[in-house]
Formats: structure tokens, sequence, C-alpha cells
């Protein structure tokens, strides 16, 4: 376990290296703009030249990547080539936005999916069974962003309950910052739970089909007995991998909601910046997407054997 | 005769119904798609307009059937080039195996951890967002799916005594690629490229939303929505259609692939989900 740990760690670390590696040729394909960018239309060959000079760009690129990696590693993200401000007290800042939104979201996916998969597996040759995983196909179809803006012609525009976009901050209305995250949160998580209904249903279709369940079952345990003490452990195991998967299409599921709802989170952010082409705030924040999938994907990994002991004996 | 699944004919008719309105759209519309007529704006749906008219009097059908062709070019254009760079990159490493199996499939794995739209909004800051920076992104990303599952059925295809007994005869490895492995992978592939497709749809319908994808001149299912959306008090129809006709597109490859993976070989097929 300790030399599995280790070992999984090393690749961690190596692919975080390899994306940024990767992040940061795509950002600085084209040399120069950056410059251009901050000068616009006033920008004059010698201003050109000199703000080059000031941000280092006359540097050789493996130099400049280190000084990025040196700065990420210590928490020092660059400044916006725009506003001027620090990008990584910007993050922090939109994090109590996604943050909630995600986690929320999660909720939204996991109190859904969770009985209605299990309803749907258990049953699965019969019309609950059926009818579950029919809806589940079609919410896979949907686009979390059309789904929020029906959500939103529905319960901002017709019903007037809650608001259609906006944010108040935290600290003025923690009740109304609540508020305007429902409905973002509730069109991604029905979205997401669509998804992982199916797994949670073909989990528990193959664990009954278990010799450890069949054994429980001739023991004299009813068919739920039986799951509720053997097969709930074994059938998470596969679970917890899409959940994984799950969290990476929840952040991107994120970045485009919050543009539905005008959430001024990271995803509002890094819209923002994209157009902006402020490349070094953009560069900031796809990385720390990527980083944030690829460390998820390896609790992921670890998670299996604490689940799973048969895995880690291997 | 195996019995025919009935998501193959769902989805064949949802995906059919998506290739049919684009196919007359080249030669007919009910009106034309981008004629504006502000004294028409917000016509219900009726007989001169029959999903009714937009912010700017045009007409949503015709839109709608326009869009399709964008959405069908999007989807093929970016699984060829998932398919084009991920097939050799796969079959390559089960061929070779060694330091580049594992080179390539690291990758792979770090590439898979940049979702298609993260990768789109990346391009498109540095490159300027266009239909073809999004399609370059949306199948940049779907590459390692391709290449792990030619690479993984490559595998099981290398084991099989046909391939070593074209090994004695002297075959080289192309041949063996080309005569052996893409045959028997072809069934994995073609349910990978209906899935695929459907995430690229779902991809591209969130940039154009977000107006990094197809230009303002090009009627788009995304565009449409974004468009809607500052009317949806006054005219809530206008961001249904172009939402269902991404769902039901959606919906039909995914059904599409999942029939073709009971039709061909429910054995050697991975399933991965369409999720942009």
């Amino acid at each position: 376990m300790a030399l599995h740990l280790v070992n999984r760690l090393g690749w961690l670390l190596a692919s975080l290296a390899l994306a940024s590696v990767l992040v940061f040729t795509i950002v600085n394909i084209l040399p120069g703009d950056v410059a251009l960018v901050i000068l616009g239309t006033a920008a004059t060959p010698e201003s050109v030249a000199a703000l080059r000079e000031q941000l280092g760009l006359n540097q050789p690129g493996w130099i400049r990547y280190l000084h990025w990696l040196a700065g990420v590693l210590h928490g020092d993200f660059g400044a916006s080539a725009l506003s001027h401000s620090d990008v990584g007290p910007l993050i922090v800042q939109k994090l109590a936005i996604s943050g909630p939104l995600a986690l929320l979201s999660a909720a939204v996916a996991m109190a859904l999916a969770l009985p209605l998969g299990v309803l749907a597996g258990v049953h699965y040759r019969k019309l609950p069974g059926a009818a579950i995983s029919a809806l589940s196909l079609i919410g896979i179809a949907v686009p979390a962003f059309w789904a929020g803006l029906l959500l939103a012609t529905v319960f901002a525009i017709e019903l007037r309950v809650l608001p259609a976009g906006g944010f108040v901050d935290w600290s003025d209305d923690p009740l109304g910052s609540l508020r305007s995250l429902i409905l973002p949160a509730l069109a991604l998580g029905l979205v997401q739970a669509a998804v992982l209904t199916r797994y949670v249903r073909s989990a528990i279709i193959d664990v009954q089909r278990e010799d450890f369940i069949r054994t429980a079952r001739a023991k004299g345990l009813s068919k739920w007995q039986a799951l509720r003490g053997h097969g709930f452990r074994y059938a998470a195991i596969p679970v917890v991998t899409i959940l994984g998967i799950q969290l990476t299409s929840l952040l991107v599921g994120a970045i485009v909601i919050e543009n539905v709802f005008v959430l001024p989170g990271l995803g509002r952010l890094l819209f923002q910046s994209v157009g902006n082409r402020d490349l070094i705030v953009v560069q900031d924040l796809v990385m720390l997407v990527t980083a944030a999938v690829l460390i998820v994907n390896f609790l992921v990994d670890l998670s299996y054997r604490l689940l799973d002991p048969r895995i880690s004996a291997r | 005769m195996r019995r025919v699944p009935p998501t193959l004919i769902a989805g064949g008719v949802l995906v059919g119904l998506v290739i049919v309105a684009a196919a007359i759209s080249l030669i007919w519309t009910p009106a034309d798609p981008g004629h504006v007529e502000v004294s028409q704006r917000f016509r219900p749906p009726g007989d001169a307009f029959a999903l009714g008219t937009d912010n700017l009097g045009r007409d949503v059908l015709s839109r709608l059937m326009v869009g399709a062709r964008n959405t069908l070019l999007i989807g093929i254009v970016t699984v060829l080039i998932a398919a084009g760079l991920g097939v050799p990159l796969g079959g390559i490493a089960a061929l070779y195996r060694g330091p580049f199996e594992a080179a390539t499939m690291r990758l792979a794995d770090v590439l898979l951890a940049f979702p298609a739209i993260l990768l789109a909004m990346l391009f498109a800051a540095v490159f300027r967002p266009s239909t073809v920076t999004a399609m370059a992104a949306i199948g940049i990303a779907l590459v390692p799916v391709f290449a792990r599952v030619v690479r993984g059925a490559g595998l099981q295809v290398m084991e099989q005594d046909y391939v070593t007994v074209a090994r004695t005869y002297g075959s080289g490895q192309l041949w063996i690629f080309a005569h052996h492995l893409l045959p028997n992978v072809g069934s994995v592939l073609i349910v990978q490229a209906t899935v695929a497709f459907a995430i690229a749809i779902l991809a591209e319908a969130a940039l154009s939303y977000l107006g990094l994808g197809a230009p303002q001149t090009t009627p788009s299912w995304g565009r449409m929505l974004s468009e809607a959306q500052s009317f949806l008090s006054q005219a809530p129809l206008l961001a249904l259609w172009p939402g269902l006709s991404i769902a039901l597109a959606v919906l039909g490859f995914n059904l599409l692939g999942d029939g073709l993976r009971d039709l061909l070989d429910p054995k050697l097929v991975e399933r991965v989900a369409a999720q942009a």
C-alpha cells in the first residue's frame, strides 16, 4: 500500500508537470501577443518593446515557464494583464461562489441518483426500472445550460420565486446568495444525476449477479437485506470512479452555467478572460481546473483501495 | 440474423431526422434563415411560421434546419480529428508496446484531464474564437478516448493466433495494423464515434452559446439559445426549440451507439458516456 501510494503520487506529480508544460506551451505559441493585448491600440513599436522587456517576454520560453511554475508553487499566480490585480486572491474570491455551487450541484445529483439508481437496478426488469432508465437517458442528452434556461423561465420569470441571475455577496445577504445558487445548482445537478443514475443502476445490477449475494440470499436474507449487508459496498467501487469523472464534468458544467446565471465565479472569470485575451489569467485557471481533475483522479484511485481491500492485495 | 435492438432504430430515426433536416436545408428552407423582418418579430408558432419568429423576425424553423448543418459539420470534423490522431496512436501503442506505449498512454491520461470545453476556451483565448478552433479543441480533447479504446482492443487482437501466424510469415507491423488490428477494432470504433459525436454536439452547443463557437452569421443551436435568453419573458418558446434540437440529436447519437454496441459486439466495447 505504501509503495503503491508513493508510485501513484509520483505519477500525479509527473502528470501535473506534463499538464503545466502543455498549458504553458499552448498559451505561449504566439509570442509577444501579451504585450500587444495590454497596450491595445496605443501600441507603438517602442512601447511594445519596453513592455516586453518589463514582462520578461524576451527571456527564453523555458525560463519564463520555470518562473511561472515557481510562482504558482509559492501561491503567486501572476497579475492580470488588464486589471493588474493579482490572480491568486482573485481565484480565492471567486472560489467562494464556484465552490458552493459545485458542492450544491453534487449534493443534488447524489440525492437524486443514489436512490433512483438503486431502485432502477433492483427492479431493472420491471416498469419503475425501465422508466428511470429511460428518463436518465433523456437527461444525459440535455445540455445543462439549456436546463438552466428552462428553470429560469419557470421559476424566475413565470413564478418569480428565485432570481434569474446575478449574485449578492455572502457577507451582505447569505440567504440571498444561497437563493442565487439554487437554480444553477439544480440545472447542473439534474443533468449530473442522469449520468450518475445510469452507473449506479448498472453497478447494482452487476452486484446482484455476484456469488456472494446468491449465498446471502440462500442463507435466507431478503433482496434488500443482502444488498444492504453485502452489495452496496461492492457496488460503490465503480460508482466512486464515476463520481471522480463526474466532478470533472461538474467543474466544466459550472463554467458554462455560471455564465447562464451571471454568477461571478471562476467560470465567469475564465469566460471574461478568454474574451479579453487576458492570457495569464486563462493560463492559471486552465491549469487550476486541470490540476483539480488530476488530483481528484488520484484520490479516486486511492479510495478504491479503501473500499476493496482485494485490489491493494494484488 | 440478429434481432435489431430497438435503441438502434430509435437512434437511427433521431439521427436521420437531423441529417434529413440538414440535407433539405441545402436546397430549401421555409423562409430565408437570415432574413430580418422587424415587423414580424416574436410571431407565435402558426401558419406563416411553423415555429414562430425570433427577436429579429427571422423564421425559427429555417434557422433550426440550417443549424443542423452546423451541428453535423462540427460532429463529423471533430470525430475525424479525434479518430485520425487517436487510432494510429492507440494502434502503434498496441503493436510496439514498450516505452512508446507507456509514453502514449501517459500523455493520453494527462490529455484526458483537459475537458473539451476547457481546452476550447484555452484555444479561443490564444487563437481567437471560431468554429475551427472549437472543432480542433474538441477533436484533440477526444483523441485519448480513441487511443485508449484502440489500444485496449488492439492488445486483445495481438494475442490471437492468427497474428502470431502472420508474424511468422514475416508480415510487417503496418500490414498487421491494416489487416488484423483495424478490422477487429472497427465495431468498437464505430460505437465510440457515435458517442464522441454526441460529446462534440454538447460541447459545441455550449461554446456557441458562450459565443466562442460558430460566428454570428451562421445559425447554430447554441447561439440561438443565447439570443433567446434575453427574451425569456416575451418569447419563452424561443429557448425551447434549439435546446430540444440539441437534446434530441445527442439522444439520437447515444441511442445509436447503444444499439450498435448491442448489434456489433457486446464484449469488446468499453462504454464511455457522452458528457461534455
